[in-house]
C-alpha cells in the first residue's frame, strides 16, 4: 500500500497527511486494545 | 433544515487531493461501534441478577436487534443511496446511541418492553443503517480493490465486540453499587462514547467526484465474465435469479457458521475436556471471534485476486471437508486439529459476509449496491433464526434418544456439510445478469439514479 504510506506529491500536504494518520489512530487504538484482550483470552485455551 | 445541511450529499463530494485511505477509517468508526451488538451477552447475567428477568427473555433483546438490522437495511437502502452516506451514518449514530439511552430508561424504570424497544428496535435500526451506509461509498473509492475495501469495514463489525466486551465489563465494575449492577449508567456512557466515535465517521466520509479514479488505475478493457460495467436498480435486481442465488449462498454459509458458533464452547468442553474446562472453552470462543474478524478482511481481499465465485466455491468445498472432518478429531483426541478446523470454518463464515458486497457490485454495478446489499441482508436475519434452531433441535433430539453428549455433534456437522453442498450448487449456478435488467436512465453526480417526478417511470421500464 505505497499509496497509503506516501501520497502522490500533488496531494501530500502536511495537513492532509496529518488527517490521514489521525484517522487511523482514531480507529486503530481501540482496535488494538480490543484485539489485545481477545488474544489474552485466547491464550487460556493452552493453559 | 439549514443546521443539518452539512449532511447533504452535495456537501460530501471530496475536494481534489482528498486521500481515499481516510474512507476506510470512516467506515470502521461506524462498524467498530455497531459491532458492539455481538457483545450484548455481557449484560445478560447482570440484568438477570438486577431485574430478575430470565436469561431466555433477555436473549430476545439481541434477537430483535438483529431482526431490525435486516429490516432497516432492506427498507432504507434506497434512501441511503439517494441522500448519501453522511446523512445515513448520522441517522445510524442517532438511532444506535438513542437505543442505549431508551434502553437505560427501560432498566431504570424496570420495564423490559422499553428496553426491548430501545436497544432492540431503535438500536436495531441503527445497526442496519450503519452496516450498509459505507458499503457503496467504499466500492466507489476502491474500484481496483472493492473486496479489500468492504472487507476492511465489515471486519470492523466482527471486531466491535472485542472492544465492547472489556469496555462494558469495565464500566459496569465502575458503576456497580450494593443495590445495582450498574447496567443503566453503563448504557448511558456507551451511548455518549459511541455517538462521539461514530460522528468521526460522519465528518470524515466523502464521495468521489464524478469521473474520479485512483491514480495510475485504468479499468480493465475486458473485465472478467461475471463483472459488469452496467448498473441494475435495486427493485430490478430482486427480479433476477442472481439475487436469489446469492441470497441462498449467504443464508446457507451463515446458517452453517452460526450453527456451530453458538455450540463452540460446550462442544470443545464435552468432546475433549469432560465438561470441566470453562476457561479453555472461553479462550476457544475468543480465538474463533479473532478468526471471524481476520477472515472478513483476508478472504474479501483474496476475492479481488481469484474472483468472488471462486472464493465462495472455496468456502463451500473446504467447509464441507472440514465439517465432515470435525467429528473425527474427537476420535483422534486431537484438540489442535479441532481448533484449526474451527478457526478456518469461522474465518470463512466472516469471509462470507465481507465478500458479498463486492460480489453484488460485480453482478449489479455500483449505482445501488448499498441498497441491494441491504435487501440481501434479510438472508442473515433468516439464518440467525434457523441456524441455532436447527442445531439445538437436532442435538436435543439425539440426546433424548440416548446418544452420548460428546457424540451428539457428529450428525449436526454432517448436516451442515449438506447445507454447504446446496450453497455450492447455488454459487455455481450464478451467471452474468441479463442485460435486459440494466438501468438505462440518467445517474446523478455521486452515482445515484436521477430522481423522477411523482408518478413518472424510470427510463428502461424500471419503476423507482
Amino acid at each position: 500500500m505505497p499509496e497509503l504510506m506516501n501520497a502522490p506529491a500533488d496531494r501530500a500536504t502536511t495537513g492532509e497527511a496529518a488527517k490521514l494518520w489521525l484517522s487511523w489512530l482514531w480507529v486503530g487504538i481501540p482496535g488494538v486494545w480490543g484485539v489485545y484482550h481477545v488474544v489474552v483470552d485466547a491464550l487460556k485455551i493452552f493453559k | 433544515m439549514a443546521l443539518l445541511s452539512f449532511l447533504d450529499r452535495e456537501r460530501t463530494i471530496a475536494h481534489p487531493g482528498y486521500n481515499r485511505w481516510r474512507i476506510p477509517t470512516a467506515a470502521l468508526s461506524i462498524h467498530l461501534a455497531i459491532g458492539q451488538a455481538y457483545a450484548f451477552s455481557v449484560f445478560n447475567l447482570p440484568l438477570s441478577k438486577q431485574e430478575g428477568w430470565k436469561l431466555s427473555t433477555i436473549g430476545w433483546v439481541f434477537s430483535i436487534a438483529i431482526v431490525f438490522l435486516g429490516v432497516s437495511a432492506a427498507l432504507f437502502g434506497k434512501w441511503l443511496e439517494r441522500v448519501g452516506p453522511r446523512r445515513a451514518m448520522f441517522a445510524a449514530a442517532c438511532c444506535f446511541a438513542g437505543g442505549f439511552l431508551v434502553g437505560a430508561l427501560g432498566i431504570t424504570v424496570h420495564s423490559f418492553p422499553i428496553l426491548l424497544l430501545g436497544y432492540g428496535v431503535l438500536g436495531g435500526f441503527g445497526l442496519g443503517l450503519g452496516y450498509i451506509s459505507p458499503v457503496s461509498t467504499l466500492i466507489k473509492w476502491f474500484p481496483d480493490r472493492p473486496g479489500m475495501a468492504t472487507g476492511m469495514a465489515i471486519m470492523g463489525f466482527g471486531g466491535g465486540a472485542m472492544i465492547a466486551s472489556p469496555l462494558s465489563v469495565g464500566l459496569m465494575n465502575h458503576y456497580r453499587t450494593a443495590t445495582s449492577q450498574g447496567v443503566a449508567p453503563t448504557f448511558v456512557s456507551l451511548a455518549v462514547l459511541y455517538f462521539i466515535f461514530m460522528m468521526f465517521g460522519v465528518f470524515t466520509v466523502r464521495l468521489p467526484r464524478d469521473g474520479w479514479k485512483p491514480v495510475g488505475w485504468t479499468p480493465p478493457a475486458r473485465p472478467p465474465k461475471l463483472v459488469t460495467t452496467a448498473n441494475v436498480e435495486v427493485n430490478e435486481a430482486m427480479r433476477t435469479p442472481q439475487f436469489w442465488l446469492l441470497w441462498w449462498v449467504l443464508c446457507l454459509n451463515v446458517t452453517a457458521g452460526i450453527g456451530v458458533l453458538g455450540q463452540a464452547s460446550p462442544m470443545i468442553q464435552e468432546i475433549f475436556f469432560g465438561g470441566n474446562r470453562p476457561l479453555a472453552a472461553a479462550g476457544f470462543v475468543s480465538l474463533l471471534s479473532l478468526a471471524n474478524m481476520t477472515g472478513r478482511f483476508g478472504w474479501a481481499s483474496l476475492s479481488d485476486v481469484i474472483g468472488r465465485k471462486a472464493t465462495y466455491t472455496t468456502f463451500f468445498v473446504l467447509g464441507m471437508a472440514l465439517y465432515a472432518f470435525v467429528p473425527h478429531t474427537g476420535q483422534l483426541h486431537s484438540v489442535a486439529l479441532f481448533v484449526i478446523a474451527f478457526v478456518i470454518i469461522l474465518s470463512m463464515y466472516g469471509g462470507g459476509f465481507s465478500t458479498v458486497p463486492a460480489y453484488l457490485k460485480d453482478l449489479f454495478g455500483t449505482m445501488q449496491v448499498g441498497a441491494i446489499h441491504g435487501r440481501l441482508l434479510t438472508a442473515w436475519s433468516a439464518a440467525g433464526i434457523f441456524g441455532p434452531m436447527l442445531v439445538n433441535y437436532i442435538r436435543e433430539y439425539q440426546i433424548d434418544h440416548g446418544v452420548a453428549k460428546a457424540d451428539a455433534y457428529s450428525v449436526t456437522m454432517y448436516l451442515m456439510a449438506c447445507l454447504l453442498l446446496v450453497g455450492l450448487i447455488c454459487n455455481l449456478l450464478v451467471r452474468p445478469v441479463d442485460p435486459k435488467h440494466y438501468y438505462t436512465g440518467e445517474i446523478e453526480p455521486g452515482g445515484a439514479p436521477a430522481r423522477q417526478p411523482l408518478g413518472g417511470a424510470m427510463p428502461g421500464g424500471v419503476n423507482a
